[in-house]
C-alpha cells in the first residue's frame, strides 16, 4: 500500500497538492457563504463530512438560504449528484479490493469530480489506485478543514469572486480532463454533450442539464458506418 | 438546515456512490463497455466545465470567468505547468473584473 505512492511521479503529487489548495479556497467559502447565510457553524461542517461534494453542498445550502424548503434542498443536492452513479462505475477497478471489503466501502466516499479526473489520467492499476487514494484523502481533509475555517472565520473572508477564485475550479477540471480529449472520440462525445447541457441550462433546474450530457454518447452507441479502426491481424 | 435534510443527502450521495463498485463483483462488463464508461466520465467533466465557465445559476455568468478560463484553456493545450494554468485563470478573471468586466 505505502509503496504504491512510489509509483506517483513528482508531478502528479504537485498536481495533487495544488487542486487541493484550489478545493480549500472552495470550501472556505463554502462555510463563509453558510454561516453568513445565518446557519450554524456545524451545518456546513458536518454536511462537509458526509456528503463531502462540493456542488451539492452548495446548492442545498443555497436553497434553503433563499428561503426554500428543506425537501427542495435534498432534491436539489441528490439530482447533482447523480452523476456520481457512472462515475463510480468508471472508477470500480480502483476500489476493487477484494481481501478488505472495507477499504471499498470507506473509498467509495472519496469519488468526486477531482478524483475521478486524476484517475482518467492513468491507465496502469497500480498507479489508478495510487492517485485516486492520495488525492480522495488529501482532498477530505483539506476539504473539511477549510470549511471549519471557513464557518468559524464567517464574514471575516472577503468576496471570492472579487478575487477572480470563481474561475478556479472549471480550469482545474479542465487541466484535469484535457489529456482524454485528445482521443477524438471522446472529446466529440464531450463536446456533443456540453451543446447539450448549455442549452438546457436556462430551462431546467441545477444538475439536470450535466446529466443530459451524457446524451452526447448517442453517435458513440450507434453502429460503426466504417470497419473497426483496428481489424484483426492478418496472417502474413 | 435540519440535521434530517443533511441526513438524506449524505445517505443519497454515498448510495449513488456505491452502486458501481457493488455491482463489479456481479455485473462483468467487457472493455467496450468500460472503454464507454470512461468517456462517459469525461462527458460529464467536460458539461461541468462548460457549466461551471458560462454559467451563474439559470443565467449567464458575464465574460470574465470565461475569458479566464478560456486563456487557462490555451496554456493547458500547450502543455503549460497545471500551476500556471489554474493561476492564469484567477488572475485573468480578477483582473478583468477589476476593470470593470461583470
Amino acid at each position: 500500500m505505502r509503496s504504491s505512492y512510489r509509483t506517483l511521479d513528482r508531478g502528479t503529487l504537485r498536481d495533487i497538492l495544488l487542486v487541493c489548495v484550489a478545493d480549500a479556497v472552495v470550501g472556505a467559502s463554502f462555510g463563509a457563504i453558510a454561516v453568513t447565510g445565518g446557519l450554524d457553524p456545524w451545518v456546513p461542517i458536518v454536511m462537509s463530512v458526509f456528503v463531502f461534494a462540493g456542488g451539492a453542498q452548495f446548492a442545498a445550502v443555497g436553497v434553503v438560504l433563499a428561503g426554500g424548503s428543506p425537501v427542495a434542498a435534498v432534491l436539489a443536492a441528490l439530482v447533482l449528484n447523480a452523476r456520481l452513479v457512472p462515475f463510480g462505475f468508471t472508477v470500480a477497478d480502483v476500489l476493487d479490493d477484494r481481501r478488505r471489503r472495507w477499504t471499498r466501502l470507506a473509498g467509495a466516499h472519496l469519488i468526486t469530480d477531482e478524483t475521478v479526473a486524476f484517475a482518467l489520467r492513468h491507465t496502469d492499476p497500480a498507479r489508478r489506485r495510487a492517485v485516486f487514494r492520495l488525492c480522495g484523502t488529501a482532498l477530505f481533509v483539506t476539504w473539511n478543514l477549510a470549511v471549519a475555517g471557513g464557518a468559524l472565520a464567517g464574514t471575516g473572508l472577503g468576496d471570492p469572486t472579487a478575487l477572480g477564485l470563481d474561475a478556479a475550479f472549471p480550469a482545474v477540471l479542465l487541466a484535469l480532463v484535457l489529456p482524454t480529449l485528445r482521443d477524438r472520440a471522446t472529446r466529440n462525445a464531450a463536446l456533443l454533450g456540453a451543446a447539450v447541457t448549455l442549452a438546457a441550462t436556462p430551462y431546467l433546474p441545477a444538475g439536470v442539464p450535466v446529466l443530459l450530457a451524457l446524451l452526447g454518447l448517442i453517435p458513440h452507441l450507434l453502429p460503426p458506418r466504417r470497419p473497426p479502426l483496428t481489424p484483426p491481424r492478418e496472417p502474413s | 438546515m435540519p440535521l434530517l435534510a443533511i441526513a438524506f443527502i449524505a445517505a443519497g450521495t454515498y448510495a449513488f456512490r456505491l452502486v458501481g463498485p457493488l455491482s463489479r463483483d456481479r455485473i462483468h462488463l467487457p472493455e467496450q463497455a468500460r472503454r464507454l464508461l470512461g468517456i462517459a466520465a469525461a462527458v460529464l467533466l467536460v458539461a461541468l466545465i462548460g457549466v461551471g465557465t458560462l454559467t451563474e445559476g439559470h443565467d449567464f455568468a458575464g465574460w470574465s470567468r470565461p475569458a479566464g478560463v478560456l486563456a487557462a484553456a490555451v496554456l493547458a493545450i500547450r502543455r503549460a505547468p497545471f500551476p500556471v494554468v489554474v493561476l492564469t485563470a484567477i488572475a485573468t478573471t480578477a483582473l478583468l473584473r477589476l476593470a470593470g468586466m461583470p
